[in-house]
């Protein structure tokens, strides 16, 4: 016990003077925890994430636009497997990661179960769920876990295009027809507070909160975060004519940042807790799609064992 | 019952330009070095970050223990006259 604390306090030290903590560095088991399960959230998020996008693959309207939008989904396969690996240096397994998504007990970012209904919203999702995404993972870059600090570098570098990406989509609607206008309005409408809930619940009523700060696995609060994220989006709406749903929204001259209504929790938690209307199809995708590659894990595993065999003849 | 797992894990180098050297990127999970090598390719050289790629499996990486850190690399705490830093010239004397 002795120990443990003078290593907790050592450890504290390092954290405060901004040193990296490695994989086989000692860690409190709570700072292991905390982090498995951050770093694995966000791996399943990145994850779960392409199947609303890919719902719009085969139909985007044109050659261009469904090359960039499979490039941009093939970088989110990516940004799973970085924050997979990340969370794996933590000594749980792949298997683990995967069984643990598919038996419910780990979650996602709950803005993925909202559906996809038209292509605006395809645009809505680069601009305002990748928008919100960066503000938090530019933050994240400093977390003090140095693979997880790490795997947020590379991917901030590949964020940035999915924003434009979508935002372009959503300027080419506000500046066409009344009818494609309308299409932009309407997925403003309906992703603007998920895409604000994605910062969780207000620093009061969020669990983790202080204990990940000090630790820095996470630099800024949930609050903070999310003004940031409001305050940089809205003039890129206004821009294009388009009305964000919140009519107490407008700038204070006072806190130089936006004011905005209460956030609508009970929808967040019931959202959360997988009472929204994807959560039970995005899992099951995924699981089957999962159980359907066994065949080829299978053949992978017998050709791998052939091999070894065969260099230990030769 | 069937076998059933994600492969081994394998640590990624990348050289960004001929002439540089190899640097860490990442890992991966792969059940042969000609899939691991594909993806590679796929994982860290989507916006051509590279010209080489080196993978090692990761078990057979031999590292230095960072808890042994301290005593491991202190043979080199007392020998600060290999650097250039440690010699006094004389005033004037300049290029050396
Ligand atoms: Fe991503
Ligand atoms: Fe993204």
């Amino acid at each position: 016990m002795m120990e443990d604390s003078k290593k907790l306090e050592e450890f504290q030290a390092k954290i405060d003077a901004d040193v990296k903590i490695e994989p086989k560095d000692w860690m409190p088991e709570k700072y292991r925890q905390n982090l498995i399960r951050q770093i694995s959230q966000h791996a399943h998020s990145e994850i779960i994430g392409m199947q609303p996008e890919g719902n719009w693959l085969t139909r985007a309207p044109s050659l261009r636009s469904k090359k960039i939008l499979m490039a941009k989904i093939q970088d989110e396969a990516g940004h799973g497997l970085y924050l997979y690996c990340a969370a794996e240096t933590l000594g749980v397994k792949r298997e683990q990661f995967l069984k643990w998504l598919h038996d419910g007990v780990a979650k996602y970012s709950s803005v993925f179960n909202y559906p996809t209904l038209s292509w605006a919203d395809i645009g809505a999702i680069g601009w305002l769920v990748d928008g919100a995404a960066i503000v938090n993972q530019v933050s994240l870059q400093g977390t003090s876990y140095g693979p997880y600090s790490r795997a947020m570098v590379k991917i901030c570098k590949e964020e940035s295009f999915h924003q434009r990406q979508g935002y372009e989509i959503i300027v080419n609607l506000a500046n066409g027809t009344k009818e494609q206008k309308q299409m932009a309005q309407d997925a403003l409408d309906r992703w603007w507070w998920p895409s604000i809930m994605m910062f969780g619940p207000h620093d009061a009523d969020s669990a983790h909160s202080n204990q990940s700060l000090k630790w820095k696995i996470k630099r800024e609060s949930n609050d903070e975060l999310r003004q940031r994220y409001i305050d940089k989006t809205i003039h890129q709406g206004e821009h294009l004519g388009l009305t964000f749903p919140d009519e107490n929204l407008k700038w204070n001259d006072k806190t130089k940042h936006y004011d905005y209504s209460p956030i609508d929790w009970d929808e967040f938690w019931n959202v959360v807790k997988g009472n929204g209307p994807g959560n039970k199809a995005r899992l099951a995708h995924h699981t089957k799609a999962h159980n359907d590659g066994a065949w080829v894990r299978e053949a992978a595993i017998a050709f791998q064992e052939k091999q070894k065999l065969k260099s230990k003849i030769a | 019952m069937s076998k059933d797992n994600q492969g081994d894990l394998w640590e990624v180098f990348i050289q960004p330009k001929a002439g540089r050297p190899h640097k860490h990127v990442g890992s991966l999970h792969a059940y042969d070095k000609e899939m691991a090598m594909k993806s590679a390719r796929d994982l860290y050289t989507r916006r051509q970050e590279g010209v080489g790629i080196w993978i090692v499996k990761a078990e057979e990486i031999i590292s230095s223990q960072a808890a042994d850190a301290e005593s491991f690399f202190d043979p080199a705490d007392d020998k600060i006259y290999r650097h250039p830093t440690f010699y006094e010239l004389p005033d004037g004397i300049k290029h050396i």
